[in-house]
């Protein structure tokens, strides 16, 4: 089947049943990030930011450019202008690869950001978000540093600990991430690993995927498909 | 278009912050800032002062008696001051309290309110209130006014100053200071574990850091109260005790000595072993960090004063050089140690943890976590000493307790 038609089927499978029927102990929500699909259009970005009202100079979700060179490739040249959130300029035409990579909250089973969190603001809920308290977060920015792939920030108005929710206001309602729902290539689908429909256990058998950081042991659950090594 | 406009849009931040290669784009801007170097810079300062006095208490070392009440009252007034740094750098700190009424049982930092409140009133205030029990009692008889109703109260009714009763004082006392020992490793072991367990950071990610950091309170405590002891003995125009800041010195040399060594192993098995982050470390240390970390902490701040004690102890000098290179290599130690705070604190978010680039920290000048404001926190604790020392005077209380109740 066709990575993209795994992806459509992904992104209708992993959607959940309607709010009055949710039962957060059925779901174990994560993310799927196809890599050689991203095009870098920034699409996901501004969706996030439009949705769920992300401060300027802040990011729950971004797009960084790879330019790995075969002669180097433990050095790679990372850029990442505004998030992504405009696009890319023109790569130049030289040695190495360009590819693009979407990076968010890995939602980690383990994450280090709640293990650390003073008052427990910060938690893992029963389907498997990470998700702040923002009535409750102190403002301390202890989870910020423990974080190890950088997806939180003080909001700058609010003080408190801010990141991605995974769009909980939305799948909890039975509707998909905003920046799934606007992705062209569908290089990003959400994934249900408690629903046996969800297109992602195939996909999971047939393909070879990576987590961020591996080393971390976060028990991240945002899997990257087509991930190089080159990237932090 | 958009495109360059975005750019447009993006430079002036990247201007402002000075940003070099690639930071994750919620790193540009630093979480910590210098109110975060004074915690454990204060912190530090109680722990060592209460060590100091831990030495006289507890292991009998007569020779730095005249530094023990002084000691204890350092230790108090930097301790009342060290959460206020960490008050004033959260973002709602009207919720703090929740960190004692719901604290999170997997987090280190939930640990800090008991830990304060333990060291604060279980050890020091109980050991300097038994200390000063007699002295107490004896001036609320001979005070008058405000000052004869402030002693009363600090009595807590506890006025029986017969013999027995102060018998039973002193060995409370010497059970408190060795509990006290424990718990002033614990105030700062913690905060370097505050530090060390972030395995996101591997500039902080290190079990030695608790170590480091209880051996570094030390040298900053111990170097402190020597300091304030000189200083607060001049000013009385009263004679330096050079046995005891002789005694002083000597401790202070023993325990840099196995502070910078366990700095340097930290140092060497970072080099040796070389992982992933290394390369991205080590340019950091060698641009953004060389002058407060090679220059001023280790030249300036470690290997100076080390040199310096290290020649009072094989040369016989005269007495008036010796104070004087004490007072220069207690110096140079607490500008080390704190610039060794500063390394770790702001030093462990110069770089990106794509181990890809690196930023910059600008420290303010008038905001609530800015310079000025620091340099409030960092002399306020002299204040409220000087406050203490008027209250409470540590030196020849015999003496002028004697002569006030006309004993």
């Amino acid at each position: 089947m066709p990575a993209a038609a795994i992806a459509w089927k992904a992104v209708f499978a992993g959607t959940p049943e309607q709010a009055p029927n949710y039962r957060m102990s059925d779901h174990w929500w994560g993310m799927l990030i196809d890599v050689p699909k991203c095009i870098g259009c920034g699409n996901c970005v501004r969706a996030c930011q439009a949705e769920n009202d992300v401060p300027d100079g802040y990011f729950r979700t971004w797009v960084e450019r790879y330019h790995v060179d075969d002669a180097d490739m433990t050095n790679p040249e990372v850029i990442s202008p505004d998030g992504g959130k405009e696009g890319f300029p023109v790569a130049k035409e030289d040695a190495g690869k360009y590819f693009f990579v979407p990076k968010m909250c890995n939602h980690c089973a383990d994450s280090p950001c709640t293990q650390v969190c003073p008052v427990g603001a910060t938690f893992v809920t029963p389907d498997g978000v990470v998700l702040v308290d923002p009535k409750y977060c102190l403002g301390c920015a202890y989870c910020v540093q423990a974080c190890p792939y950088g997806c939180r920030y003080i909001h700058p108005e609010k003080k408190v600990a801010d990141k991605c929710t995974l769009c909980y206001h939305r799948i909890t309602k039975g509707l998909t991430t905003a920046c799934c729902e606007n992705c062209p290539t569908g290089a990003r689908q959400l994934v249900d690993l408690k629903n046996p429909k969800d297109p992602i256990h195939e996909f999971l058998k047939a393909h070879a995927v990576q987590v961020l950081k591996p080393q971390m042991a976060t028990g991240a659950k945002a899997y990257y498909y087509g991930l190089d090594g080159s990237v932090r | 278009m958009m495109w360059n406009l975005a750019m447009f849009l993006s430079e002036p931040l990247k201007i402002v912050n000075s940003v070099e290669g690639f930071m994750y784009p919620n790193e540009i801007g630093l979480q910590w800032s210098v109110l975060i170097v004074l915690y454990p810079y204060i912190t530090g300062l109680v722990a060592g002062a209460f060590i100091l006095a831990s030495l006289e208490r507890v292991f009998h070392v007569e020779a730095v008696k005249p530094t023990y009440r002084l000691a204890l009252l350092t230790a108090l007034s930097f301790l009342i001051v060290a959460p206020l740094p960490l008050q004033l750098h959260l973002g709602h700190p009207e919720r703090s309290p929740e960190m004692y009424f719901t604290p999170h049982s997997t987090s280190a930092m939930a640990m800090f309110g008991y830990v304060y409140l333990w060291y604060l009133m279980a050890v020091l205030v109980f050991e300097i209130w038994l200390d000063y029990r007699r002295d107490i009692v004896l001036l609320s008889r001979s005070s008058k006014g405000l000052l004869r109703l402030i002693y009363k109260v600090m009595t807590l009714g506890s006025d029986n100053i017969s013999p027995r009763s102060l018998r039973i004082d002193e060995k409370v006392g010497w059970i408190v200071t060795l509990i006290g020992i424990p718990s002033a490793f614990l105030l700062h072991g913690y905060v370097g574990f505050i530090f060390g367990s972030i395995k996101a950071n591997p500039w902080w990610s290190s079990p030695l850091m608790p170590v480091v950091f209880i051996f570094s309170a030390m040298v900053s405590g111990i170097a402190g109260v020597m300091l304030i002891y000189m200083a607060t003995t001049k000013l009385r125009g009263q004679k330096i005790d050079i046995r005891c800041v002789d005694t002083i010195a000597m401790y202070l040399f023993y325990i840099f000595i196995i502070d910078f060594s366990l700095e340097m192993l930290d140092l060497i098995h970072r080099i040796y072993e070389a992982d992933e982050s290394f390369r991205s470390l080590q340019f950091m240390v060698h641009t953004k960090l060389y002058i407060p970390h090679i220059v001023i902490q280790i030249f300036l701040g470690t290997v100076t004063p080390l040199a310096l004690l290290f020649i009072t102890q094989v040369v016989k000098l005269p007495e008036r050089l010796r104070k004087r290179m004490y007072v220069a290599a207690g110096s140079l130690a607490l500008v080390g140690i704190f610039a060794m705070r500063w390394n770790v604190v702001i030093g462990g978010q110069l770089f990106s943890k794509s181990f890809l680039g690196y930023t910059t920290y600008k420290m303010e000048l008038v905001t609530r976590e800015g310079s000025l404001v620091a340099v409030a926190l960092t002399i306020l604790p002299l204040f409220i000493l000087w406050a203490l020392l008027k209250v409470l005077p540590p030196w020849s209380s015999e003496h002028e307790v004697g002569s006030a109740t006309g004993d």
